[in-house]
């Protein structure tokens, strides 16, 4: 059974007015415990509007959200369970620090569960070493730290509620190579140490198509493409089309094929190209 | 010596007295006319480098020159801000007025300039950002990119000398960002405007004159973007990261191949590889689809 389900899920804006806007358009998908799924699309396709359903933050018009096969809003006390189970980290999430220092922020989530303090005081570690934070700053203000480290102190505060599903948006935005780098890593390393779910919502084609076992794009609301990062790049005119790009890889691999070198669909990842091509080397030995 | 339209002289600066330099004696010179790309890691030091150019935040050590005059003379000062206009990251904080247009004509309007001459200025940076049709429209309603594209008219309506921008596209989708670039591009033609691009996007930088790396406060690498992409290691150990196609040829360059690491364009970078391989057409691979 998939952990999340949306089935014909629709979000209209401001219904009966002159300002009515259809956000989201009858997307259904499906999330299994495990998976990476990806999620992209340009500015205003609607990406935000829907993730913010899977956790009840918005009541769809039509359709209905299941997560582990029940209906999220058949009832209220089910749906403060499911804003614990499925963690939303929102874009520049560091703005929404608070607290005065560093543990009390990380342990915000894991209070508001009603969990007690010797619970509380361990997923506020676990949680802050998933993410590379040392113990020694839980008593700082959150406000005095560096951008990247505040975005880990952020992601920490939704990783210690040890969510079944983790919804990232734009998690790496304003971070540099090295930061982003380490973000993914203590995502990936969350999903495979906890069996968790994770949405990554990005704009980085590069990133993924490195990391997503599955990809989503969404345009206009609806859901355009889906498949495998490989069955998504594919489409490289119709992703132009949309508003988005497709990977370094994938553009180098094209411009190669119209120079005559002979390449297969699906290139997609800078790694996979160089493999490829040192096995096109001729008269060379293996590399 | 060059013509340099803003200077530093052994320029330090930190925020407050105990805290560290973070700026730690920087001496550039920034040539009239050209496109100067500033990357730098997280916490660097370049967005506060380029806070000096034009006095919003002033040395603790050492001076900024903006046309030979000090940033920290308050008699300089409104000169020093006509000259250099700068463009932030978010552009939902430097948007004031309920029209574009408006909004592009609130600094000259501040400048006291006469109203036929503003309406002139404002049609015409509306049109050099690629903006003009919307100039009736709410901001609020722009996309991110267009958004960013009236925040950089509103500074070519005071019709600075120089432009700097601090991480103009981070807020932005792929195509915000390229929207943005092509207009940061056309700033240059015809016109000569000098463009301090602060960015660590790497991809961004390919086109620039000339690519500074900051670290630690400061300058760890300077030189043309062809010059410093292909130093691959040294880019990791800052923090940074090669663009993907310097990455692509350098780890072909690992495998045995010995391609130039200085073609930075998909084109030139397709260029090399195919003819190393001297285009071996008709052969073919599986279609493998783990990567």
């Amino acid at each position: 059974m998939p952990i999340l389900r949306a089935e014909h899920l629709t979000y209209i804006y401001s219904q009966g007015t002159p300002f009515q806007k259809t956000a989201v358009n009858d997307i259904s998908l499906e999330i299994e415990a495990g998976e990476l799924l990806g999620v992209i699309g340009h500015t205003g396709s609607g990406k935000s509007t829907f993730i913010q359903h899977l956790n009840g933050l918005l009541k769809p018009s039509a359709g209905t959200v299941y997560f582990e096969g029940r209906d999220i809003h058949a009832d209220k006390a089910l749906l403060r369970q499911l804003r614990f189970q499925v963690g939303l980290v929102f874009q520049y999430p560091e703005y929404q620090l608070f607290e005065e220092t560093v543990f009390a922020d990380i342990a915000f989530g894991p209070r508001n569960m009603g969990l007690d303090e010797a619970e509380v005081r361990e997923r506020v570690s676990e949680a802050a070493a998933f993410v590379g934070l040392d113990g020694k700053i839980f008593d700082t203000s959150p406000l005095e730290h560096s951008g990247g480290q505040k975005r880990r102190i952020a992601l920490a505060g939704v990783i210690a509620m040890r969510p079944r599903l983790l919804i990232l948006d734009e998690p790496t935005a304003g971070l540099d190579p090295a930061g982003r780098e380490s973000i993914l890593g203590n995502i990936l390393d969350y999903r495979d140490r906890s069996g968790a779910a994770v949405l990554l919502v990005s704009h980085s084609m590069d990133d993924v198509a490195r990391l997503a076992d599955r990809l989503v794009v969404l345009n206009r609301g609806r859901l355009a493409l889906s498949g495998t990062p490989a069955e998504v790049f594919d489409h490289a005119a119709e992703l132009r089309e949309m508003g988005l790009t497709v990977p370094a890889a994938t553009e180098i691999a094209l411009a190669l094929k119209e120079r005559g070198v002979a390449l297969p669909e699906s290139v997609y990842t800078t790694k996979y190209l160089a493999k490829l091509l040192c096995a096109l080397r001729e008269g060379e030995g293996p590399c | 010596m060059t013509d340099a339209i803003i200077k530093t002289e052994n320029l330090r600066f930190a925020y407050d007295a105990e805290s560290r330099n973070v700026l730690d004696g920087i001496d550039l010179e920034i040539a009239r006319g050209s496109f100067v790309a500033i990357l730098g890691h997280n916490g660097s030091g370049k967005s506060t480098l380029a806070k000096t150019f034009n006095g919003i935040l002033l040395p603790t050590e050492g001076r900024v020159l903006v046309n030979g005059s000090d940033t920290a003379d308050p008699e300089k000062l409104i000169d020093v801000r006509r000259t250099v206009g700068m463009v932030f990251q978010n552009p939902d904080n430097q948007i004031v007025a309920s029209v574009v247009e408006d909004d592009v004509a609130f600094a000259p309007e501040n400048l006291g300039v006469a109203p036929a001459e503003i309406r002139a200025r404002v049609d015409n940076a509306l049109r050099r950002v690629g903006m003009y049709d919307f100039r009736l429209h709410a901001p609020h309603l722009l996309s991110g990119g267009q958004k960013q594209r009236v925040a950089i008219a509103g500074v070519l309506a005071m019709e600075p000398e120089c432009i700097v921008m601090d991480e103009p596209t981070a807020m932005l989708d792929p195509i915000g960002r390229r929207e943005v670039l092509e207009a940061v591009r056309s700033l240059r033609r015809g016109r000569g405007m000098t463009v301090v691009l602060i960015t660590h996007h790497m991809e961004e930088c390919v086109y620039a004159d000339r690519l500074i790396v900051m670290s630690e406060g400061k300058i760890a690498m300077d030189g043309t973007p062809k010059e410093v992409f292909p130093r691959v290691e040294e880019l990791l150990s800052l923090g940074l990261a090669a663009p993907e196609t310097v990455a692509l040829l350098h780890s072909l360059n690992a495998r045995g191949f010995a391609l130039p690491l200085d073609a930075l364009s998909v084109n030139e970078c397709a260029d090399v590889i195919a003819k190393a391989l001297g285009r071996r057409e008709g052969s073919s691979l599986p279609g493998g689809k783990i990567q």
